[in-house]
């Protein structure tokens, strides 16, 4: 029994300094694996990499208010689109703004700022997040379906406004000829500061407090929680991490156009949510990477196939049926994904280990 | 496109008396058909407290169905337009039967993402089995001919479109207020388990309550495909959209609102767009400014009763 006596009898300071070193560890791990691809992986890995990591960070914000909040919000594109119009608007030299904006120049304050990337990414994030807190006061007078109908709305009217306001967004010529600032270093660092800045939220009082709203709404009003200020604050760090996730994506495909951020990106980021358990921030990463990774291995279903002599030509769009059906699937026959409300933490690694390690 | 600059006021001077009427009644005939759609939405709601998503597409349904019993099996539009709809009509219990039904105990959120998979699924099937090359939709001789009334020119079409509303919408009426059927239905819409109490088979009144709802939507969808020939898979979409918003704007729960709401969207629509040209590029947008402003200043709506917090 040393094993046992090791484990058991570790104090919780020590335990929280033993995680504080694992979590380096996996930091490490990651860096290592990061700077592996970084230099010897293909384009198509890195692509594959890079959009993983925007996923991520996506998924784990729009988790924050879906899965912790309880609320369902279909407006996620709506802030990813705001991030990218900010971020990119600042990165973009007075010269390149000159040549995309053939049929209507650009409005003034926008045609003269210029940013460093950094700061466009932050800017972009806090558009969003001034976006939210300006619709939050419509959006939380009401909740379940008509907050979701209200949210999809949201949703919309930031897509026509894209397309319809020339003089800033370019309409539907969008923006073309952004510098490839995205690498594998600032996506998967953007990622793992939301992951870290999310479950840190939602593992103090406030998130408890968010837990207890989306639980029973009147019962937490009853305990002196107000709904309004802590789904307030939800709302405007999902928005600020779904805005700098947006510049990411912008200056990583180096072409944004409204078509960019409709319904559609917010089905899939809830494919995400859903597939890996909603309410859980490990299940938004496993749901947003299994995602990033089976959209690519599913492109199997869109090109010609030869079975047994038979050559069965490729049928485009057949990729979001099976996602569609996933979704379905997943929520009528395993409402709680794959990882339900849980999370991974070291300690319920090493209590499986210990267990796993006793009944031998 | 500096008209952005222009006073809002220039926009009315090119506007005269005979274009107002005109537009005037190509927004009632709009506005009947959300109004026809906003129905379906806001029978469901009330009983089942589901918005259901996949509403817009069966309206894409019933206009492919009518578009392959026109050309495939080439039927009179006699006979293929009623048997489009019957069709679409099964299609909403087949879809509450295999999408809803296995989530009534569930909680809220998965249902509604339930609701918009099987939206997504239908476009996307639709979208693969029929190709997204938008198809023309064969419009019968009948609705093409054109009157001159008041010195105005009007589409037949434009006349039969809210008169098929109001008469489809005097048939539910009856069906709802006058039958044993009906009445259950409203008794649901009040208290889903005390009506389970009473003996009443509340599966059946679902079933019923879909029918009777995809049918109007499908009666929409033909007209909406008359009014507009180019059907694709994605053709639901906004109309769907915009139908719920009507509904909300009604009073969800309310059938007379559902109808008022869509009058009111349709012809808001059609004259901002008459009156305020340099809007035209908005006009999605404004739906949902109206529901913004309708769900902050009057949440339930035009003809809705005040909703309280169940504990």
């Amino acid at each position: 029994m040393p094993g046992a006596s090791l484990f058991g009898g570790w104090r919780l300071m020590e335990r929280t300094r033993r995680n504080a070193l694992l979590n380096l560890l996996a930091l490490l791990a990651l860096a290592y694996a990061l700077y592996l691809f970084d230099r010897y992986g293909t384009d198509y890995q890195v692509r594959i990499l890079n959009n993983m990591a925007i996923f991520i960070t996506l998924a784990v914000s729009y988790n924050l208010i879906n899965g912790v909040c309880g609320i369902l919000h279909l407006g996620p594109n709506a802030f990813v689109a705001i991030g990218a119009y900010t971020s990119a608007l600042l990165t973009m030299s007075p010269m390149e703004k000159q040549m995309n904006y053939i049929i209507e120049p650009l409005m003034w304050p926008f045609s003269v700022l210029n940013a460093p990337f950094l700061v466009a990414l932050i800017a972009g994030g806090l558009l969003a997040a001034f976006f939210a807190f300006l619709i939050s006061f419509p959006v939380f007078r009401v909740r379940g379906d008509y907050l979701a109908i209200v949210t999809l709305g949201f949703g919309e009217v930031v897509r026509v406004i894209c397309n319809a306001f020339q003089s800033v967004t370019n309409g539907p010529l969008g923006l073309k000829g952004l510098a490839l600032h995205s690498n594998l270093w600032w996506t998967w660092g953007v990622a793992v500061v939301t992951i870290t800045a999310v479950s840190k939220l939602v593992q103090s009082s406030y998130g408890r407090a968010m837990k207890a709203i989306r639980e029973d709404e009147i019962a937490a009003r009853a305990m002196g929680i107000d709904p309004f200020k802590h789904l307030l604050m939800a709302f405007l760090i999902s928005a600020f991490f779904s805005g700098v996730a947006g510049g990411l994506l912008a200056h990583l495909i180096r072409t944004i156009s409204p078509t960019l951020f409709t319904f559609f990106l917010t089905f899939n980021l809830l494919i995400m949510i859903v597939v890996g358990g909603l309410g859980s921030t490990t299940g938004a990463v496993i749901g947003a990477a299994l995602f990033a990774w089976g959209g690519e291995a599913l492109r199997i279903v869109e090109q010609p196939v030869q079975v047994a002599g038979l050559k069965i030509p490729g049928i485009p769009g057949m990729r979001m049926v099976v996602f569609s059906l996933i979704l379905m699937v997943v929520i009528i026959f395993a409402r709680h994904g794959i990882m339900g409300r849980h999370e991974f933490s070291w300690d319920w690694l090493f209590h499986k280990v210990r267990f796993g390690a006793a009944r031998d | 496109m500096l008209s952005y600059c222009l006073p809002p006021w220039k926009g009315f001077q090119s506007v005269s008396g005979t274009i107002f009427f005109q537009q005037l009644i190509n927004g009632m005939s709009l506005g009947s058909l959300y109004g026809l759609v906003a129905i379906g939405y806001t029978m469901v709601y009330g009983i089942l407290r589901l918005i259901n998503f996949a509403h817009g597409d069966l309206l894409m349904f019933a206009a492919y169905a009518a578009i392959y019993c026109v050309t495939l099996f080439s039927l009179p539009w006699t006979l293929s337009f009623p048997v489009a709809i019957l069709m679409t009509g099964l299609m909403g219990i087949v879809l509450d039967r295999t999408a809803y039904k296995p989530l009534r105990n569930a909680p809220r959120i998965s249902l509604l993402i339930s609701a918009i998979g099987a939206s997504f699924l239908l476009e996307n099937l639709a979208l693969v089995v029929l190709g997204g090359v938008p198809k023309a939709f064969p419009r019968p001789d009948v609705f093409d001919q054109v009157i001159e009334l008041w010195g105005l020119r009007i589409q037949v079409l434009t006349i039969y479109t809210p008169v098929v509303t109001l008469a489809l919408l005097a048939g539910l009426l009856f069906i709802v207020y006058k039958t044993k059927a009906g009445k259950a239905m409203r008794a649901a819409s009040k208290d889903f388990e005390t009506t389970r109490l009473m003996g009443i088979n509340l599966d059946r009144i679902i079933a019923l309550t879909f029918l009777l709802g995809s049918s109007l939507a499908a009666a929409g969808g033909i007209m909406w495909a008359m009014k507009y020939p180019q059907v694709n898979p994605f053709m639901g979409v906004f109309p769907g959209l915009k139908a719920f918003i009507a509904a909300v704007l009604g009073g969800i729960g309310n059938i007379v609102g559902a109808v008022i709401g869509g009058f009111l969207l349709g012809l808001g629509e059609i004259l901002i767009v008459a009156l305020l040209p340099e809007l035209a590029q908005y006009r999605d947008a404004f739906a949902f400014v109206i529901l913004i402003l309708v769900l902050l200043f009057r949440p339930t709506g035009i003809m809705g009763e005040p909703l309280t917090d169940k504990v």
